[in-house]
């Protein structure tokens, strides 16, 4: 009794709070394409290996709980080809070949590739001790975490570091990728709609590692280009 | 008749006893035994793994509500370093070096290690370095960079602090510890074997320590290197990972998770051999597929070092390497399968008999089967750039570790726990402290799944409020704190059942391992005398085993000779060879440890002459102890009564010295080859690489070096075979002969280094030769110390003629170092000049 009444209030509580997935930095609630591929694999995953993890611990239990066979039965080897095989060979190849079937595309989507038509906004984002630094070449305009851009459009990120590694993730709109050193990477962005999104820096960068965050503000494409040109204006 | 017989065997127990016995008082210190060193790694490892847990709990306490300042952001990142270093390093592998060291000679048959003092020399490094690393936590300046100690963030650069090097000295000196087992657990598997113990014969659990003895052998060498490196970087300024010089901070992510990974199946692969021991156990019946699972636990070994980069794919690494390395980390799936299966088989045509370690089994199962299909998930990539770095992978880790680890450690704790004691624990402590844990564990990292699919990313001391974290995270507190409070049962419980434990019967759970025909606890010799085995369950086979072991009618029943010794055989089949001479107590391994404990001090304290002094003691230490083998007087002197029908192992010419030399040059060459790979790595793939206008290395010169070299080797192989020929004629002088040459060549080599014009702290690519020409330089030297020290045991003739083992067993050292004088020729200075770049 004292049971149920404790874990009602809590179980409220955990829904109340995690209110449905629906966070600033919830992959779980995907704004961009590249989140909703990833979104989508992650439920697909989620049921097909909960299936798997029942199945398993099912046949784990069931095989410690049955009666042995009478000594010397002779289908006993064949139950344990059928296990080592089935199970041991079959089942993570099949899992494994589904996986792949949905994920090849959806990360090749994800890809900094050209786009059909037009070409990709370049931004350049620098990732410093503990700020983000945001360029957008030929303009002039230089921001401090902030990134503004058009939704529907695809935007391409280049980001590098100042000092140590650092991770630019923006959750609701697409993956993560490191800002490093010397190098410069290049992650794509797209946003379905106009607001206002939450990153952070998602790579161990020190002291102010917690406190690294940006926000990204995407407007309509018209928008966008009045913003910018606004902004080339205030310098 | 039989009381004569029992008279004879108890005479022999004594007289065994008193041979195997450590020495009283403090000279316990001195031990050299598997059993005494194997319980004091897992004693050491336990109060290591309650440190880690504390900082887990204070962790926990921050991160219970948002926004709290309890602990700042700067104690937070030691926390979570130190939490992963010493969990890993320092609890982990070595619990399970102390369990693989404490049973594995109890289950092959044999009476100990094969390199006893190496035992306690491996356990020394261990505990010093450990203490070192403990050090910097209690004075408040641990390493905060994380665990994985990404560059430049760990560089001098940004973390000018002693913490970085705290780290890099304290895990290279605890990994001298694990390659000295690594090497020590392979030899003893593959060559002590008792009669008749063929490796298609040998305990499941074997095979799974061989592959991990061998992966440590392989795995380790990758940090070692990149240890070094990066400690040279933070003391000197030689850029390897340094974008500005030409180096790369990703060469160092490459060379961590090259062993990052195979450590993480070197943890767990024991531990899954504990599953695979126990569940035929208390199934009643062998275990279904014996073949399947030892070639699926090579399979992983193997595919363990395919995998690396899948802890890299937010890098910006080349998406068709992504894609590799996305199906080789979903394949090793498919071992880890067969092996599950297995065990659902055996159970399946098995009559169960329920107990708590099957209780810690079936936690284990769930847990485990839970976080390896969450490292599936992890595998494929674009799902990994959304979650990685997250408490996603924070929750799957724990998974994989305590799942894959603890639960069958616990497992392993409470079946061989009345193979230490003698005693049974209580069942009900024991229960409280399994349902505690499991839910505790499950409270806190399975909605830590959800934490991090909701954004929250790992290694933050704090978060804001309302982001949708808060619940999830007071959940996960309480339930640490509730693991905490299993832990805690399970101490109580250990610590009563010592006290208060029934009487273990003999063989308690009906085990078909040998480990159980000890007496309970075992004494120091395990084994009265040791059986010819036919059978791979020989205590289900033959239930008066035993017995009529422990009245010494089996194999090496003798103790007129005083010689601690145990049985050597034949790699395959087990066919007896030679009996091995065990070195007894002996200080020269606490003393080793403590010499390189003054080494790694002073070079934390930068006080380099010190550190060199230091360097000097331990190479004095080493070579005495090398001294104190084969006939000398501390070893097994040449006698009248030699046994005639096998030989002592150090009057061969196969003995184990000459297999640990091989696998120890495995281990070097492993280490050879990371820096190949940092070389090529850092030609391809750095941003600033580049190359001096004009070579730094005089040809010439190096030519000259390596053809004498080449004469060298070639004479010292000649001395060996004539040697073994029986023809010790002048032995003596050639040794010294090629000793002399040998100087010749280090000199010449010296020379080149003295004479290249290298600018190291400018240029990545001059640091890397620079290593590479005092790596030669190092291999050469000690060559040629071996080769006097040989010439003198020629003199005091402890080598010769009739023993020409230890010529033997330095050989392959010779052409090794003869191997990577002419490898680094052709890698380090001919191919860049063919490609052009000098």
């Amino acid at each position: 009794m004292t049971g149920g009444r404790i874990t009602a209030p809590l179980a409220v509580f955990i829904l109340g709070s995690s209110a449905g997935c629906g966070g600033p930095y919830s992959t779980l609630d995907p704004a961009g394409p590249a989140a909703s591929a990833a979104a989508f694999l992650w439920w697909g995953m989620f049921g097909l290996f909960t299936l798997v993890l029942v199945f398993v611990v099912g046949l784990w239990l069931y095989a410690m709980r049955r009666d042995p066979d009478p000594a010397g039965g002779q289908d006993v080897g064949r139950v344990h080809r059928r296990l080592l095989v089935g199970g041991g060979l079959v089942l993570p190849m099949a899992s494994i070949l589904v996986l792949l079937a949905f994920g090849i595309p959806a990360g090749h989507m994800m890809l900094p590739l050209p786009p059909a038509e037009g070409e990709a906004l370049r931004i350049d984002v620098r990732a410093h001790q503990w700020y983000w630094e945001t360029h957008y070449p030929g303009t002039g305009v230089r921001l401090v975490d902030e990134v503004h851009m058009p939704a529907g459009v695809p935007v391409n990120v280049h980001l590098t570091s100042e000092d140590v590694i650092h991770s630019f993730w923006v959750p609701r709109l697409a993956g993560k990728l490191d800002a490093i050193p010397g190098h410069e990477n290049v992650l794509r962005l797209r946003a379905y709609s106009p607001g206002i999104y939450r990153g952070q820096c998602a790579e161990f960068c020190g002291v102010g590692h917690a406190h690294m965050q940006f926000t990204v503000h995407v407007y309509t494409p018209e928008d966008f280009e009045a913003w910018l040109e606004a902004a080339q204006h205030d310098d | 008749m039989t009381d004569r017989n029992n008279a004879a065997a108890g005479e022999l127990q004594q007289g065994l006893g008193r041979v195997w016995a450590n020495l009283p008082g403090l000279g316990a210190l001195a031990a050299v035994n598997h059993t005494t060193l194997g319980l004091r790694f897992m004693v050491t490892g336990a109060v290591f793994f309650l440190i880690g847990g504390l900082l887990a709990m204070l962790m926990r306490t921050q991160l219970a509500l948002p926004e709290q300042e309890i602990i700042g952001a700067q104690l937070y990142n030691q926390f979570f370093t130190m939490h992963g270093t010493v969990m890993m390093f320092l609890f982990a592998i070595p619990i399970l070096e102390g369990l693989a060291i404490y049973l594995i000679p109890k289950m092959i048959g044999a009476r100990d290690l094969v390199f006893p003092r190496l035992t306690a020399f491996a356990y020394y490094c261990y505990l010093f370095g450990g203490l070192i690393i403990l050090l910097s936590l209690v004075m408040g300046i641990a390493p905060d960079s994380g665990w994985f100690m990404y560059t430049p963030l760990s560089s001098a650069e940004f973390a000018p602090g002693p913490g970085s090097d705290f780290w890099l000295l304290g895990i290279t000196f605890v990994e001298i510890s694990a390659m000295a087992t690594g090497v020590e657990l392979t030899v003893s598997i593959l060559r002590t074997r008792t009669a008749g113990m063929s490796l298609r014969s040998m305990p499941i659990f074997c095979w799974y320590i061989l592959v991990m003895a061998l992966m440590i052998v392989f795995g380790f060498p990758p940090l070692i290197l990149a240890s070094i490196l990066l400690e040279i970087e933070r003391a000197a300024g030689l850029p390897f990972f340094a974008v500005a010089g030409g180096g790369d901070p990703i060469l160092w992510q490459h060379l961590f998770w090259l062993f990052g990974h195979p450590d993480v199946y070197i943890i767990f692969l024991p531990a899954a051999g504990v599953v695979s021991t126990l569940i035929p156990v208390f199934a009643g019946r062998p275990l279904v597929g014996y073949r399947w699972v030892v070639l699926s636990v090579i399979t992983t070994g193997f595919i363990s070092f395919g995998l690396w980069v899948h802890h890299m794919f937010t890098v910006g690494i080349p998406h068709l390497a992504q894609a590799f390395f996305s199906v080789a980390s979903m394949l090793v799936a498919v071992p880890t399968a067969i092996q599950v299966f297995a065990w659902i088989a055996t159970l399946w045509s098995g009559r169960v008999a329920w107990s708590l370690p099957l209780l810690w089994i079936m936690g284990f199962l769930v847990v485990f089967v839970c976080g390896g299909l969450t490292g599936v998930m992890l595998a494929l990539v674009p799902f990994n750039w959304q979650v990685h770095d997250t408490h996603f992978v924070v929750a799957h880790m724990h998974y994989v570790m305590v799942g894959g680890m603890l639960f069958p450690v616990l497992a392993a704790l409470y079946y061989w726990l009345p193979h230490l004691s003698g005693r049974m624990a209580s069942q009900r402590l024991g229960y409280w402290g399994f349902w505690l844990f499991f839910i505790g564990f499950n409270m806190t990292f399975l909605l830590m799944h959800l934490t991090g699919l909701e954004g929250m990313p790992r290694r933050v001391y704090t978060y804001e409020a309302g982001l949708g974290w808060d619940g999830l995270n007071l959940l996960s507190s309480v339930g640490g704190f509730v693991m905490g409070g299993g832990v805690a049962m399970i101490i109580i419980d250990v610590a009563l059942h010592y006290r208060f434990g029934r009487q273990a019967p003999a063989n308690p759970w009906n085990a078909d391992t040998l480990e159980w025909a000890t007496s309970l606890p075992p004494a120091p010799y395990n084994f009265v005398s040791l059986p010819t085995l036919s059978s791979r369950h020989p205590l289900w086979d033959q239930p008066d085993l035993p017995e009529s072991m422990a009245a010494g009618q089996h194999g090496l029943a003798t103790m007129a000779h005083g010689r601690r010794e145990t049985l050597g055989t034949d790699a395959l089949h087990g066919k007896p060879r030679e009996i091995i001479h065990l070195p007894t107590n002996s200080w020269l391994p606490l003393l080793g440890a403590l010499a390189l404990a003054v080494v790694c001090i002073s070079l934390l304290l930068r006080a380099y002459p010190a550190a060199l002094f230091g360097v000097a003691l331990a190479a004095a230490l080493f070579l005495r102890w090398s001294w104190e083998n084969g006939v000398h007087l501390k070893a097994a002197p040449l006698a009248d009564d030699e046994p005639d029908d096998l030989p002592l192992h150090s009057r061969s010419c196969d003995g184990p010295g000459l297999w640990g030399m091989v696998v120890s040059l495995l281990a070097n060459g492993a280490l050879y080859l990371s820096l190949l790979f940092a070389w090529f790595y850092l030609w391809t793939a750095s941003p600033g690489w580049r190359v001096p206008d004009e070579r730094a290395v005089a040809l010439l010169p190096f030519l000259a070096a390596g053809a004498l070299l080449s004469i060298v080797m070639a004479l010292y192989h000649r001395a060996a075979i004539r040697a073994v020929q029986g023809d010790a004629e002048g032995l003596g002088t050639r040794l010294w002969q090629i000793s002399a040459l040998g100087v010749v060549h280090w000199g010449l080599l010296a020379w080149v280094l003295y004479d290249a014009a290298l600018a190291p702290t400018e240029l990545a690519h001059d640091a890397v030769l620079l290593v590479m020409l005092l790596y030669l330089l190092i291999h050469s030297a000690l060559a040629v110390v071996l080769t006097v020290l040989q010439a003198l045991r020629v003199g005091y003739g402890y080598v010769g003629a009739r023993l020409p083992y230890e010529l033997l067993v330095l050989r392959p050292f010779w052409i090794y170092t003869l191997g990577v004088f002419w490898l680094s020729f052709a890698a380090f200075l001919l191919l860049p000049m063919a490609w052009g770049g000098q």
